[in-house]
């Protein structure tokens, strides 16, 4: 295991900015796997974390395929994760809205550029993200619908669910888009949580990644065998919202399996303590996501369910 | 007549209300244009408040003299401006990155939705920013190459000082000018002062040219000035960044809108703690400086100023 400081900032008063990169085996460029981007996603970096620890243990092996080379990078943004802000500390910029960056540019997008420089090179891209609203959510991959990720090798992740996500304009300048725009394999993978560890959904994500790099012949790993992913549109999840806003009490879990009519959460009067609105699941479905913050908006989407079993009418 | 266009209910007690007033004329025929004055859609965006005020107490001083229909939306994001947080306070969104929104989507699309409805087929919509708490602008409106031919002669009679015509981004398609644009209701944007703060001869200047603008659209009946000559750039290489080369204390030695020769000193970035100076800021060319930096402390990259060139305006 090498480590090398990918890019750096001088400080002001604060210590200086670096990214570091941790790298494994030698020779081609084979997967970038990319961790925290915002402030907030501490089960990414939790994730990269744990994948350093393996692959460190597979190099000790002799277990990373002669002529492969991974690079870790577990945060692009240490700044914002050290005061626990989402985005950037001084001007709230989202690195993950900078891609493929400018080295002349503005900070952000000086250190997009600085970590596309690298990471670009590489055949595979694997980037832990998290989702704007706050939530909980099965483990999936995600792969843009545009591009030159595919959905077939996405399914060596053997996580439950490949998800194809429709770009929309704002989704052009995220690191997941650029790398297949430059030709990498780009694939994120959505862990159950975002703000908080999650030992058991690192773990899934830990392991999908080592299945997928096993399988493509970056390790060897003994991986079990996977389970046969669901490939799905986002456009064919199914919105359950809300028409008030008041206290989020959800009655089921991410993962969970209901039948139509079963009710999935209950919106409070945080006055009165009384039921405002139960929301029930529309078909029988498998908890795709399920919002977990204590208070919710009218007209939010506060679950979103795949119909089960998918691609039955 | 003051209406809320769209409102949703908050979970404690509260609800977001997105309001407008609507001046018209005593008697109405039914074929009265309509300007549609928007600001706020950043929170910490306040020179439009003060255009907001203005532009009504001038009218409200010569009511008789309104022939068409203003349309003054002031706070497109209520909670940010009574949040002091530039974004959609809880959600940590742009909103201009929202549009044109979604009737059945989340609560910020549901919004969004809700004020293009309102604002769709305005027959100018002027939509005022202040830049950022980071930089103050000069005068100017904005606009997006694919929609320029006819948006510059608008542009023209705002009273501005610059108009800046640039390149079409896809990420620039989510905006709420680039929406309406796209739909047919002209928008214009203006970029003028900067965050939290009130330029109030910024503001005069634009009201001015709304009322001008208002006049040659058969709104206003009242007498106006005489618009400036607005620079007009069209080519990305007018246009000069200074990017910090490193973090520290930004002191300016220039003003604002201030004619520079290639090589003068802009200001200097200091290290207060050794007290040192860091690194001198030249003009890369001659040109006149249309952005500078207002906010002192910057990071590698930040954004110092803007120079237009001196072959665009001379």
């Amino acid at each position: 295991m090498q480590t090398r400081i990918l890019y750096e900032i001088k400080g002001m008063y604060r210590d200086d900015f670096r990214i570091t990169g941790y790298e494994f085996g030698e020779g081609e460029n084979a997967v970038c796997i990319v961790g925290s981007s915002r402030g907030n996603e501490v089960q990414q970096i939790y994730c990269c974390s744990q994948l350093i620890k393996k692959f460190r243990q597979l190099e000790e092996e002799k277990r990373i395929t002669k002529g492969k080379k991974i690079l870790i990078i577990p945060s692009i943004n240490p700044y914002s994760m050290n005061i626990q802000k989402r985005f950037w500390p001084t001007d709230n910029t989202d690195i993950n809205r900078m891609f493929p960056g400018y080295h002349l540019g503005e900070t952000t997008q000086r250190i997009a550029e600085g970590v596309f420089r690298e990471a670009s090179e590489y055949a595979l891209g694997i980037q832990f993200t998290s989702f704007y609203m706050p939530g909980e959510f099965v483990p999936h991959v995600r792969i843009m619908d545009e591009g030159y990720s595919s959905a077939e090798i996405a399914k060596l992740f053997g996580l439950p669910y490949v998800v194809i996500r429709k770009v929309r304009p704002y989704d052009t300048a995220t690191l997941n888009y650029n790398w297949q725009v430059w030709n990498t394999q780009a694939f994120s993978v959505y862990t159950t949580t975002t703000s908080r560890i999650d030992r058991n959904g690192a773990g899934k994500a830990v392991l999908s990644v080592l299945n997928f790099c096993s399988q493509m012949g970056i390790v060897k790993y003994n991986a079990p065998e996977v389970i046969a992913s669901t490939v799905l549109y986002d456009t064919d999840m199914i919105s359950v919202r809300t028409a008030k806003s008041g206290i989020f009490e959800s009655l089921v879990r991410a993962g969970e399996k209901v039948e139509a009519g079963q009710p999935v959460a209950d919106i409070i009067q945080p006055y009165e303590g009384e039921i405002m609105e139960t929301l029930y699941a529309p078909v029988d479905s498998k908890i795709f996501f399920i919002h977990d913050e204590p208070l919710t908006y009218a007209n939010s989407a506060v679950i979103k369910v795949v119909k089960e079993p998918f691609g039955v009418k | 007549m003051v209406d809320i266009i769209t409102s949703v209910s908050l979970p404690v007690d509260e609800e977001l209300q997105i309001k407008r007033n609507r001046l018209m004329p005593e008697m109405c025929s039914g074929t009265e244009k309509r300007i549609s004055i928007v600001t706020g859609i950043h929170g910490d965006e306040l020179e439009g408040q003060y255009v907001c005020f203005e532009l009504q107490r001038r009218i409200m001083e010569e009511k008789e003299k309104l022939s068409g229909i203003v349309d003054i939306y002031p706070a497109m994001n209520p909670l940010g401006i009574d949040s002091i947080t530039r974004g959609i306070p809880a959600f940590d969104l742009d909103m201009n990155r929202l549009f044109p929104g979604n009737i059945d989507g989340n609560m910020t699309e549901y919004l969004a939705a809700g004020i293009m409805e309102d604002v769709s087929g305005s027959d100018c919509v002027i939509d005022i920013h202040a830049s950022n708490i980071y930089l103050t602008e000069i005068p100017q409106i904005r606009i997006n190459e694919l929609h320029e031919a006819k948006l510059v002669p608008l542009a023209e009679e705002l009273n501005v000082d610059f108009i800046w015509v640039h390149g079409a981004s896809t990420v620039l398609e989510s905006t709420f000018a680039y929406s309406l644009n796209s739909t047919g209701t002209p928008t214009l944007v203006v970029e003028m002062g900067v965050g939290m703060r009130l330029t109030q001869s910024y503001g005069n200047q634009l009201t001015d040219g709304i009322l001008n603008l208002m006049r040659k659209m058969g709104i206003w009946k009242g007498d106006v000035k005489r618009p400036r000559n607005p620079i007009v750039s069209r080519n990305p290489d007018d246009v000069c960044y200074l990017n910090a080369p490193t973090g520290g204390l930004f002191v300016p030695k220039v003003h604002h809108w201030e004619k520079l020769k290639r090589g003068e000193v802009i200001g200097v970035i200091a290290d207060p703690l050794h007290g040192v100076i860091l690194d001198e800021v030249k003009a890369p060319a001659d040109g006149i400086l249309f952005t500078i930096r207002d906010y002192p402390i910057v990071d590698e990259g930040s954004l110092m100023g803007r120079l237009l060139r001196r072959e665009v305006y001379e």
